[in-house]
C-alpha cells in the first residue's frame, strides 16, 4: 500500500481526476473517513444494544435473584439458563462480557472510531485522512473481532467469566473457571481489535500533524480535536501493552506457559501490572474525547468562547500524562507493596486537579452566556454535572485506607457508571445530536431527543445513585445472589428498585435508536450551519460533505474556533474561515479584536 | 431507612473509626463541592437562560481564575491524601502488626476459607495445630494476625465490621491483621470474582471474650 502522508493541495490536486465509486466502494469498503464513521457509529450501537442487554440479565438476577426471566425466558439453553433462570455460571459470563462489549465495542469505538473519523479532517480543513486505506482496514479489522467475541457465547463452557478485568489465574486455567474456548475468543477477539485502534491512532495522530488547513495552527484546533488527538497517543502506547499481556495469557491458556500461574512460579500479579498499566490510560480514552466534543457543543450553545482554552488544553495533556503513573490505585488491596500503595495514592489524587480545571472552565463558559437548551446542550450540561459526581466518588477510592473497605463494592460499580455512562455516554449523545445535521443532512428530533435526554437522565440516576449506598453497606460486586450474605438481605428492595429503574433506562435506549433512525429519513431537513457554529465542518463544506470535504480546495483559516458573540461583529459567530475583510463589523470597534487571537 | 445512610455501619475494630473519620472528612469535602458545583450549575442556567434581546459577552476566560480554582483543589486533595498516609501505614505495613498477636493461618480455595489454628502452643506449624472450615474465633483482648494464602485463584478477605479487605493470590503470603473492639459474630467475605462458587464462599467470624476463647480453644483442641 502506498499509503504516505500527503498534503492537503496534493489531495485537492487528485480529486480533479476523481471517478465516483460505485456502491461497494462507497458504502462497504470505503476509503472516506466520514462513510467509515458511520459503519463505526452503526456498529458500536449495536454493540451498545448488546452490552444493554447483557445488563438486563444481571440485573434480573439482582432484582429477582433466582426467578426465571418474563418473556425471554424459554429461549436460553440449559448450560446458560435453563427455563429462564440465569445460572452462576452464565451470570458470570454477563458480568464479563456487559463490561467488555461496552468498554471496548461500544464506548471507545463510539469516541475514538466515530468522531476521529468524522471531525478530525473536516475541524481541520482537511480532504481525508492521511491513510485512507489503513483507515478503512481499521474498521474491518474490528468486525471479525466482534464476531469472535459474539460467538463466544454460543461455545461449550460458555463465554468467559472472569470478569472485563480477566484477573490470572482465574482467567488463565480453565480448571478453575470451567470456561476454555470462550476466554480463547475473548483473548483473540480483544488481540484483533487492537490492530483496528492501533490502526486509527497512527492515522488520527499523522493527520492532525500533517494535514491542517493554512493557518489552521496548533491553538486555532477546535478542542474536539486537541482531545481526540492526544487520545489517540495514549492508544498508540497503551493498546501494545495490553496485547502483550493478552498474548501471554493466550500462551498461558492454550500451551501453558505459566506467565501468571504461581504453579510454575509465575506471577499472577503480573497479569494486574500489565493489565492496569493498559487500562488506566485506556479509562481516560474512554473520556477525553467526551471532554473535547462537550467542550464544543457547550460552547457554541451558549454563545460564548470556551472560557479557559489554553487551560482546558494543558488540562487535556495532563490527564494524559498523570494517567500513566496511576494503575497502581486498581491494586490497592491486591498485595503490592503498600509503600507502592502510597505513592500511587498521591498520583492518584492529583489527577483530579485537572479534572477539576475542566469544570470550573465549563461553568465558566455558561457564565454570562447566552444558554440554549437544545438537544445537545441538555446532553452535554448532563455530562458535567454526572462527571463531578464520577470525580467526588473517585476522590473516596483513590484515598488508600478508605478505599480498603470501598473496593470490589458497589460503590466502584457505581463511580465507573457515572464516569463512564454519565460522562462519556451523555458526551456521546450530545455529539450524536449536535452533528447529526452534518452527518445526515436532518436535525435529530428535537421532540424525541427531548423525551429521550429526560427519561435518560432520571432513570440513570435511579439506577446508579442507589449503588453508592448499597456499596456503603458492604454489598460486593460481581456476586451472583446477594442473599447468600444474611447481611446483605435486607439490601434486597433497593436492588429489585435498581432493577425496575434499569429496564426503564434500557427500554429509554429504544426511544433513541427510533429517534436516530426516524430523524435520519424524516427529520426536518438542515440548514448547512444550523447552530451558527464557527468550526470548518459547518462553514467551509457543504451539508452532506462530499468525497474530500472542500469543493473549493483547503479553506484558509483566521481564527480561533470559539469567537462567539464578539461585540465588534453584527452576527454571534465568526467563522473560522471568514476572512477579515468580510465580517459585517459593528460600529464599536473599541473591544480587543479576534481577528488575530488563538494563537 | 439505614440502608440508605451515606454513613458505613459502625465498625468493630481497633482502626475502624480511624478509616472512618477519613472518609467522613472526605464526605463532607466533597459533600461541600458536590452542593457548590451543581447549585452553580443550576444557578447559571436559570440566570443566563436564553431570552430575547439578551446576548451572551465575550470573554476568553481569567487568568487569576485559573490559577485559584488550580490551587485550591490541589491543596485540598494533596491535603487528603497526606492525611491518609498514616491509616494505610498502620493497616497494611507489615511492620506495624502487634507482636502479641495471635497467628492465624487462612488458605482461601474455591470456594471456602480454611482457618489453621496453632492449638494451645500458641506456634503455627506444630503438631497440636487444627483447622476449621469456614468460621474464625478469635480472642477480644489480643490482635489477629492472619497469615493469608490462597490455593487455587485469587480470593479476597473481606471482614466489613473490621475494614479490612486484602486479596489473597497464589504463591504469595499475605499478612492481614486486626484488634477487635467488641464481641459478637461477624461476616467473611469474597470480594474477589473467583469462579462459579463466588457467591457462595463466605464465613462466619466471631469474636470471644478472653476466657470464652480459652474454653473454646480448650474444646477444639480436645483429641
Amino acid at each position: 500500500m502506498a499509503t504516505t502522508a500527503v498534503t492537503a493541495e496534493q489531495h485537492a490536486a487528485t480529486a480533479q481526476h476523481h471517478h465516483e465509486p460505485g456502491f461497494i466502494r462507497t458504502y462497504v469498503f470505503s476509503t472516506d473517513h466520514k462513510m467509515i464513521a458511520k459503519q463505526f457509529l452503526l456498529a458500536s450501537l449495536f454493540f451498545l444494544l448488546v452490552g444493554g442487554l447483557l445488563a438486563a440479565g444481571i440485573r434480573w438476577q439482582l432484582g429477582f435473584p433466582g426467578q426465571p426471566m418474563p418473556l425471554i425466558g424459554g429461549l436460553f439453553s440449559d448450560t446458560t439458563a435453563p427455563g429462564g433462570i440465569i445460572l452462576p455460571e452464565f451470570y458470570n459470563a454477563l458480568v464479563t462480557m456487559h463490561g467488555t462489549f461496552m468498554i471496548f465495542f461500544a464506548i471507545m469505538p463510539l469516541l475514538v472510531g466515530v468522531w476521529g473519523n468524522y471531525l478530525i479532517p473536516l475541524q481541520i480543513g482537511a480532504p481525508d485522512m492521511a491513510f485512507p486505506r489503513l483507515n478503512m482496514a481499521s474498521f474491518w479489522i474490528s468486525v471479525p473481532a466482534g464476531v469472535i467475541m459474539l460467538a463466544g457465547f454460543f461455545v461449550q463452557g460458555g463465554h468467559a467469566g472472569a470478569g472485563w478485568t480477566a484477573y490470572a489465574p482465574l482467567s488463565s486455567e480453565p480448571e478453575y473457571s470451567g470456561v476454555y474456548m470462550g476466554q480463547i475468543l475473548w483473548l483473540i477477539s480483544l488481540t484483533i481489535l487492537g490492530f483496528s485502534s492501533l490502526a486509527g491512532a497512527v492515522n488520527y495522530i499523522t493527520t492532525v500533524i500533517n494535514m491542517r488547513a493554512p493557518g489552521m495552527t496548533w491553538f486555532r484546533l477546535p478542542l474536539p480535536v486537541w482531545a481526540l488527538f492526544v487520545t489517540s497517543w495514549l492508544v498508540l502506547l497503551a493498546i501494545p501493552i495490553l496485547t502483550g499481556g493478552l498474548i501471554m495469557l493466550l500462551f498461558d491458556q492454550t500451551i501453558g506457559t505459566g506467565f501468571f500461574s504461581a504453579a510454575t512460579d509465575g506471577e499472577p500479579l503480573l497479569w494486574q501490572h500489565v493489565f492496569w498499566y493498559f487500562g488506566h490510560p485506556e479509562v481516560y480514552i474512554l473520556i477525553l474525547p467526551a471532554m473535547g466534543l462537550v467542550s464544543e457543543v457547550i460552547a457554541n450553545r451558549s454563545r460564548k468562547p470556551i472560557f479557559g482554552y489554553h487551560a482546558m488544553v494543558l488540562a487535556i495533556i495532563a490527564i494524559a500524562f498523570l494517567g500513566w503513573v496511576v494503575w497502581g490505585h486498581h491494586m490497592f488491596q491486591s498485595g503490592m507493596n503498600p509503600l507502592l500503595g502510597t505513592t500511587f495514592m498521591i498520583t492518584t489524587i492529583i489527577i483530579a486537579v485537572p479534572s477539576a480545571i475542566k469544570v470550573f472552565n465549563w461553568l465558566g463558559t455558561l457564565w454570562r452566556g447566552d444558554l440554549h437548551f437544545d438537544v445537545p446542550m441538555l446532553n452535554a450540561l448532563s455530562f458535567v454535572s454526572m462527571f463531578v459526581i464520577g470525580g467526588l466518588s473517585g476522590i473516596f477510592m483513590a484515598s488508600a485506607p478508605v478505599d480498603i473497605f470501598i473496593h470490589d463494592t458497589y460503590y466502584i460499580v457505581a463511580h465507573i457508571h457515572y464516569v463512564l455512562f454519565g460522562g462519556s455516554l451523555f458526551g456521546i449523545f450530545a455529539a450524536i445530536t449536535y452533528w447529526f445535521p452534518k452527518m445526515f443532512g436532518r436535525i435529530f428530533s428535537p421532540v424525541l431527543g427531548k423525551v429521550h435526554f429526560w427519561l435518560t437522565f432520571v432513570s440513570y440516576n435511579l439506577v446508579f445513585f442507589p449503588m453508592h449506598t448499597i456499596g456503603l453497606r458492604g454489598h460486593m460486586r460481581r456476586i451472583y445472589d446477594p442473599n447468600q450474605y444474611e447481611f446483605l438481605q435486607p439490601l434486597q428492595p433497593i436492588n429489585t428498585f435498581i432493577t425496575i429503574a434499569a429496564f426503564v433506562l434500557i427500554a429509554t435506549q429504544l426511544i433513541f435508536a427510533f429517534a436516530f433512525f426516524w430523524s435520519m429519513y424524516k427529520g426536518e431537513k438542515a440548514p448547512r450551519n444550523p447552530w451558527k457554529a464557527n468550526t470548518l465542518e459547518w462553514t467551509a463544506a457543504p451539508t452532506p460533505p462530499p468525497h474530500l470535504n472542500f469543493p473549493g480546495g483547503a479553506p484558509v483559516v483566521y481564527r480561533g474556533p470559539y469567537e462567539y458573540s464578539w461585540p465588534g461583529s453584527t452576527d454571534d459567530f465568526l467563522p473560522q474561515d471568514l476572512p477579515p475583510d468580510r465580517v459585517s463589523r459593528t460600529p464599536i470597534p473599541s473591544e480587543p479584536s479576534p481577528m488575530s487571537t488563538g494563537d | 431507612m439505614e440502608n440508605w445512610s451515606w454513613l458505613m455501619d459502625g465498625s468493630a475494630s481497633t482502626f475502624g473509626p480511624t478509616i472512618d473519620r477519613l472518609y467522613l472528612v472526605i464526605l463532607i469535602i466533597t459533600g461541600v463541592v458536590f452542593f457548590a458545583t451543581q447549585g452553580a450549575l443550576i444557578w447559571l442556567l436559570i440566570k443566563y437562560r436564553h431570552r430575547a434581546g439578551h446576548k451572551a459577552e465575550y470573554i476568553h476566560g481569567n487568568t487569576r481564575a485559573e490559577v485559584i480554582w488550580t490551587v485550591i483543589p490541589f491543596v485540598i486533595v494533596l491535603g487528603i491524601a497526606l492525611a491518609s498516609r498514616g491509616a494505610w501505614a498502620q493497616v497494611k505495613d507489615p511492620q506495624n502488626i502487634p507482636p502479641n498477636s495471635l497467628p492465624v493461618h487462612v488458605m482461601a480455595s474455591q470456594f471456602e476459607w480454611d482457618v489453621t489454628y496453632p492449638g494451645l502452643d500458641g506456634q503455627l506449624e506444630t503438631g497440636d495445630d487444627f483447622t476449621v472450615r469456614n468460621r474464625m474465633d478469635v480472642p477480644a483482648d489480643r490482635p489477629t494476625h492472619v497469615i493469608l494464602e490462597a490455593e487455587d485463584v485469587i480470593h479476597s478477605f473481606f471482614l466489613p465490621d473490621f475494614r479490612v479487605k486484602q486479596d489473597a493470590v497464589p504463591g504469595m503470603v499475605m499478612n492481614v491483621w486486626f484488634q477487635p473492639t467488641r464481641t459478637g459474630e461477624f461476616v467473611i467475605g469474597c470480594a474477589e470474582l473467583c469462579g462459579i462458587g463466588h457467591t457462595r464462599m463466605r464465613g462466619t467470624l466471631t469474636v470471644h471474650s478472653a476466657a470464652d476463647y480459652q474454653a473454646w480453644l480448650n474444646e477444639q483442641s480436645q483429641p
